[in-house]
C-alpha cells in the first residue's frame, strides 16, 4: 500500500533579497503521481523543492501535504523539515561521509522500528547493494551512491518524495539504466514525487506530468507528449533542442513558408507568423538530378555529420532571394556529398506556429 | 515497498513572525556580545568625559607614543616583508642544498614568543653578555668607551627581535601564494618568452601581493600586542604607555583613552587586512597543482640561498632554543625550587580551561551562523572576532572595568539587601584572566571550527533534516564526527596562545598568582633570566605544537586545500 498523500503548493512566491526567484507558482502532485519541474538553471525549480521540504522558509503562499497544512506565508504556520515527512534527494546526493551505506540508509529510521529496518536492508539487496552495506560511501560508484541516496530518502517512508536533478551527477552511459531502475522503484512505492530537472528527455521519460518553468513562473503544464508536440511558446519548443525558424504567412487557409505550403489549423488569414520546424521533422531524399521537377522544396547540402544513431545535416535554402540555413536530423546514416541537392518533406506534427512577437 | 502509516507527523510548535532571528541566532548574538564586552567597554571609557587627560597626554607623551609605535610598525612591516617574501621565494622557486629542511624549519621561530627572544638577545648582546665579553677578551678592550657596540635595548633592537619571530606569518602566506600560482600563470609567462626572473617580478610577486599584505598586517598586529619586549627594552610605545599610565600613574581612564588611540591603529590594520583578503580572492588563479618550475642553484649562489634561509631560523629559533637549553640544564634546580611545577600546572590548567571554553563557544557561534538567518548574528560574531587583533593590554582594561562595575553592583545589592559586603567577586580572580583569554582568542577557535564546518555541504544538513533529525541531533550525529579534527586543532591553537600570553595575564592575574609567562617575565626583569630558562623552554616547547600542526597540514597538503589554521 502506498502513501495516499499528495503535495500541494498554492500560489507560492519567494525572493532572495530583492531578487524574485519564484512568482505565484501553484503545483499539485496527486498521490502516486510523478511530476517533473523542467526548466533552465536559475529558473527557481530547486527553490520550490527546498520550500516544499521546509529547508527554505515560505514567504508567500501555502503548502499542504495530504490534508495537513505544513507551511503558510506571512507569519503563518511552519512545520520544521524534520517533522514534515518528506524525502529529499539532493543533486550531489549529500551522503554522510562518516557513515556506512547501511548507516546512511537507516539514518532516518527509528532504532526501535525493526520492521522498517529489515525492509531497508531488503531494499539494499533488491538494488544490488547487499555486498556494500558496510562500506563507506566514497568507495561507491556514482550510480551506487545515487541508489543509496534514493533508498535513504525512501527508508523513513516519507509522504512525498522530492528529487533534485537525481541523474545529473551520473555518467551518460549509466544514466539510462539508472533512470529506468529509479522509475520502477518509484512506481512500485506509489509515492507522490516532485522531481526537478533541466533535461527534457529525462522529464519526458520519468514524468506523468511536466511543468515547464521560466523566470520563476510556470509557463506550461501538461503530459510529456503535449509539451513536446504542443508547446505554447517558442521557449518551450526550444527546450528540446535547437529548431529551424522561418518566416511564414497564412494565405487562403495554408501556411506559406520558404519550405513550401504547410497545413495549418484555423489561423486567421494574412497574418505574419514565425514557423518553428524541429530538425527531426524534416525528411530528406536525394533528387535524381534529372529533369523531373522535385516534389518539394529543394535544398543544398552544406555538411553532413554522422552522430551514429542519426545524421545531422546542415542545408541551405534559397527562397525569393533570401538564403536560409536549415538543420535536419535524419535517422541512421544519410550522408550525401556537400553540394548535393535534396528534397525535403515536412512532418506536420513537427511544425509549430507562433505569433511574431513571441520570444 | 513502503507503507505509510495513517497518522501524520505532529505539526511543529514554531509559529514565529517573519524576519525573526531564530533561537540559534539569538544565542549567537548573546554569546558574541558577551565576548565583545571588553572591546565595547574600552570604547565607552574612552568616550566618557569623566577622566579626561587628553590635554595632558597631548602635552607630554602622546606624540612620542605615536612616533615610536609608527616606527616600530614600519620597521617590522619592512623586516617581515623582506625576510618572509625572500625566503618564501627561494624555497618555492629554487632548488639548493637544505631546501627541503628549511621549507618547514622557516616556520620554527613562530614557536618563540617575542618577549622570550628579547630576553635571550639581551642576555647575549648586552654589555655583560656572552658576545661582548668574548669581544673584550679577544681585543683586550676594558670598558664601554673602548669600542662601539649596538645597544640591543633600543627601538632597533625591538624591531629586530620581533621581526625574527614574526616573519613566518609573511613566509607562510607568501609561500602558499607562490605555490598556488605555479601552474597557470607562471608557465604561461614562460611560454610567452619571459625568463624566470622576469616571471617572478612581473607575475608572481604582483599576484602574491595581497597574501603578503595579509601576512604583514598580522605581524604588525602581533607587534602592537607585544608588551614584554617594549617594556624590557624601554621603548615607549602605546602598549608600554598603557601600562605606565595605568600602573604607575594609577589612571585607568587615561589608560583607556590611550587604549582607544591604539585601537585606531588596530582598526586601520584590520581594514587593510580585510582589503588585502578581498584582493586575494580576485588574485586567486587556480586550485590545480603541479610540480613547480624550479631553478637549480649551484656553487656560490646555492650557498648564499641556503645561508639566507638558514639565518632567520638560526637567529629566531636555534639560538634561543640552544641558549635556553644550556641555561635550563645549568639552572634547572633553581627553577624547580621556584615552584616550577605549581606554575606549570597553573599555566596548563588555565590554558586548557580557556581552550575548552573557546572551542565550545566557537562551535556554538559557528553553528549559530550556519543555522541563523539575517545579518545581525553575523555582525555580532564579526565584532566578537576583532578581539584577536586587539592588543592584550587594551582587552585587559576592557575586562577589568566592567568586572569592577559588576562586583560593585553585587556588593551594593548585598549591602542593601543583606547588610553584608561581598567585596570583589570576580575582579582579581582567574575568572578575569579566562574572560580576557576568551575575548582575545575566541576568533582563533571560531575561525578554525568555521573552516571545518564550511567543508560540510549544506545539503548534508538538509538531507539529515528531511530524514527527521533536528538541529541538535545533526550537531551530535553529523557535524561533531565530521569536524572532530578541526575542534582538536582549534583547542590546541588556543591552548598554546594562552600558554604564551603575557600582557593580559600580568594585569589580570590574582595577587601572587603566576603562569610560566609572568614567571619568566618577572625573573628577566630582575636580571635572573637564566634561572627561569626551564620555564621559557617549556613555553617554547608548547609553542612548537601548532608549528608542527602547520607544517604537517599546510606544507604537506596541496595549497588551496589547507585546513583553517592559525592565521
Amino acid at each position: 500500500m502506498a502513501s495516499r498523500d499528495g503535495l500541494h503548493l498554492l500560489n507560492v512566491s519567494h525572493a532572495f533579497g530583492d531578487k524574485q526567484v519564484v512568482s505565484g507558482v501553484s503545483i499539485f502532485v496527486e498521490p502516486g503521481e510523478l511530476v517533473c519541474l523542467l526548466g533552465p538553471s536559475g529558473c527557481g525549480k530547486t527553490t520550490l523543492l527546498r520550500l516544499a521540504a521546509g529547508l527554505e522558509e515560505l514567504q508567500v503562499g501555502r503548502i499542504t501535504i495530504g490534508d495537513e497544512l505544513v507551511a503558510e506565508g506571512r507569519a503563518g504556520k511552519r512545520t520544521t523539515p524534520e517533522k514534515r515527512g518528506v524525502g529529499l534527494m539532493f543533486q550531489d546526493f549529500a551522503l554522510f561521509p562518516h557513515l556506512t551505506v547501511l548507516e546512511n540508509v537507516l539514518f532516518g529510521v527509528p532504532q526501535v522500528d525493526t520492521q522498517r529496518r529489515q525492509d531497508a536492508v531488503k531494499a539494499l539487496e533488491t538494488m544490488g547493494l547487499a555486498g556494500r552495506a558496510g562500506d563507506y560511501t566514497h568507495t561507491l560508484s556514482g550510480g551506487q551512491q545515487q541508489r543509496v541516496a534514493l533508498l535513504r530518502a525512501l527508508a523513513p517512508r516519507p509522504r512525498v518524495l522530492l528529487l533534485d536533478e537525481p541523474f545529473s551527477g551520473l555518467d551518460v552511459t549509466r544514466r539510462a539504466q539508472i533512470r529506468q531502475d529509479t522509475f520502477r522503484l518509484l512506481k512500485q512505492s506509489g509515492i507522490a514525487t516532485l522531481m526537478v530537472t533541466h533535461d527534457p528527455e529525462e522529464a519526458m521519460f520519468m514524468a506523468d506530468r511536466i511543468l515547464v518553468m521560466r523566470g520563476g513562473r510556470i509557463v506550461q503544464s501538461g503530459q510529456p507528449v503535449e509539451i513536446y508536440f504542443k508547446p505554447e511558446t517558442r521557449f518551450v519548443a526550444e527546450l528540446f533542442g535547437p529548431v529551424n525558424r522561418l518566416p511564414g504567412r497564412v494565405e487562403g487557409g495554408t501556411l506559406v513558408t520558404p519550405l513550401g505550403r504547410l497545413p495549418t489549423d484555423g489561423l486567421p488569414d494574412t497574418v505574419d507568423v514565425q514557423v518553428l520546424i524541429r530538425p527531426e521533422a524534416l525528411s530528406l531524399s536525394e533528387t535524381d538530378g534529372g529533369d523531373r521537377p522535385a516534389s518539394g522544396p529543394v535544398l543544398t547540402v552544406e555538411a553532413a555529420r554522422s552522430l551514429g544513431r542519426s545524421t545531422h545535416l546542415s542545408l541551405s535554402l534559397e527562397n525569393d532571394g533570401t538564403r536560409y540555413v536549415i538543420n535536419a536530423l535524419m535517422p541512421g546514416v544519410f550522408m550525401p556529398q556537400t553540394g548535393t541537392r535534396v528534397t525535403a518533406s515536412v512532418a506536420p506534427e513537427g511544425v509549430l506556429v507562433f505569433p511574431l512577437h513571441d520570444g | 515497498m513502503p507503507t505509510f502509516p495513517a497518522t501524520s507527523p505532529a505539526a511543529g510548535p514554531f509559529a514565529l513572525p517573519r524576519l525573526r532571528v531564530d533561537r540559534w541566532g539569538v544565542a549567537t548574538m548573546i554569546i558574541a556580545f558577551f565576548v565583545a564586552v571588553p572591546l565595547l567597554a574600552v570604547a565607552a571609557l574612552a568616550l566618557s568625559p569623566t577622566e579626561n587627560i587628553w590635554r595632558h597626554l597631548a602635552d607630554t607623551v602622546l606624540w612620542s607614543y605615536v612616533r615610536k609605535t609608527l616606527i616600530l610598525m614600519a620597521g617590522i612591516g619592512l623586516g617581515t616583508f623582506i625576510i618572509g617574501t625572500g625566503t618564501a621565494w627561494l624555497v618555492t622557486m629554487c632548488r639548493f642544498p637544505g631546501r627541503a629542511v628549511l621549507n618547514w624549519a622557516l616556520l620554527l621561530p613562530l614557536a618563540v614568543p617575542t618577549y622570550i627572544l628579547a630576553f635571550v638577545f639581551t642576555d647575549q648582546l648586552e654589555y655583560s653578555g656572552a658576545i661582548q665579553s668574548a669581544l673584550r677578551d679577544i681585543f683586550g678592550w676594558r670598558n664601554r668607551q673602548d669600542y662601539w657596540f649596538p645597544e640591543i635595548r633600543s627601538i632597533g633592537g625591538a624591531i629586530t627581535v620581533m621581526t625574527l619571530v614574526l616573519y613566518p606569518y609573511v613566509y607562510l602566506l607568501a609561500r602558499a601564494a607562490f605555490l598556488e600560482q605555479s601552474v597557470c600563470v607562471l608557465e604561461v609567462s614562460r611560454t610567452l618568452g619571459k625568463t624566470p626572473w622576469q616571471s617572478f617580478w612581473g607575475v608572481a610577486l604582483p599576484l602574491a601581493r595581497p597574501a603578503v599584505a595579509v601576512g604583514m598586517t598580522l605581524a604588525m598586529m602581533e607587534a602592537l600586542n607585544d608588551f614584554g619586549t617594549v617594556d624590557f627594552f624601554g621603548v615607549a610605545t602605546f602598549t608600554a604607555g598603557i601600562y605606565d599610565v595605568w600602573l604607575n600613574m594609577d589612571n585607568i581612564g587615561g589608560a583607556a583613552q590611550l587604549a582607544s588611540v591604539l585601537m585606531v591603529f588596530v582598526l586601520i590594520l584590520i581594514v587593510l587586512e580585510r582589503m588585502a583578503r578581498r584582493g586575494q580572492r580576485y588574485h586567486h588563479t587556480t586550485t590545480k597543482m603541479q610540480a613547480l618550475p624550479s631553478q637549480r642553484l649551484t656553487g656560490l649562489r646555492a650557498g648564499l640561498a641556503c645561508a639566507a634561509c638558514a639565518l632567520p631560523v638560526l637567529l629566531g629559533f636555534v639560538l634561543p632554543a640552544g641558549v635556553l637549553m644550556t641555561y635550563a640544564l645549568r639552572f634547572y634546580e633553581k627553577t624547580l625550587a621556584a615552584k616550577y611545577w605549581a606554575i606549570t600546572f597553573n599555566s596548563i590548567a588555565l590554558s586548557a580551561t580557556a581552550a575548552a571554553a573557546a572551542v565550545v563557544i566557537g562551535l556554538l557561534l559557528a553553528y549559530g551562523l550556519r543555522l541563523g538567518r539575517g545579518p545581525l548574528p553575523r555582525a555580532a560574531v564579526r565584532l566578537a572576532s576583532i578581539g584577536y587583533a586587539v592588543p592584550g593590554a587594551v582587552l585587559a582594561i576592557g575586562v577589568i572595568v566592567p568586572m569592577a562595575a559588576f562586583d560593585n553592583a553585587v556588593d551594593d545589592i548585598a549591602e542593601t539587601v543583606f547588610g553584608v559586603s561581598t567585596g570583589l567577586v570576580l575582579s582579581g580572580t582567574v575568572v578575569a584572566i579566562l574572560y580576557g583569554y576568551l575575548a582575545r582568542f575566541l576568533a582563533l577557535s571560531f575561525g578554525t571550527v568555521e573552516a571545518g564546518l564550511c567543508k560540510v555541504s549544506h545539503n548534508i544538513d538538509g538531507a539529515a533534516r528531511t530524514l527527521g533529525a533536528g538541529p541538535s541531533k545533526i550537531m551530535g550525529r553529523i557535524h561533531f564526527p565530521l569536524i572532530r579534527t578541526s575542534l582538536l586543532t582549534a583547542g590546541l591553537l588556543v591552548f598554546v596562545d594562552c600558554m604564551k600570553e603575557l600582557p593580559m595575564t600580568i594585569i589580570l592575574r590574582p595577587f601572587g598568582f603566576d603562569t610560566l609567562a609572568t614567571f619568566v617575565y618577572q625573573f628577566a626583569s630582575d636580571e635572573l633570566f637564566e634561572e627561569s630558562a626551564l620555564g621559557a623552554l617549556t613555553i617554547v616547547a608548547a609553542g612548537l605544537i601548532p608549528v608542527i600542526l602547520l607544517a604537517v597540514t599546510t606544507l604537506r597538503s596541496r595549497p588551496g586545500h589547507a585546513s583553517g589554521g592559525a592565521v
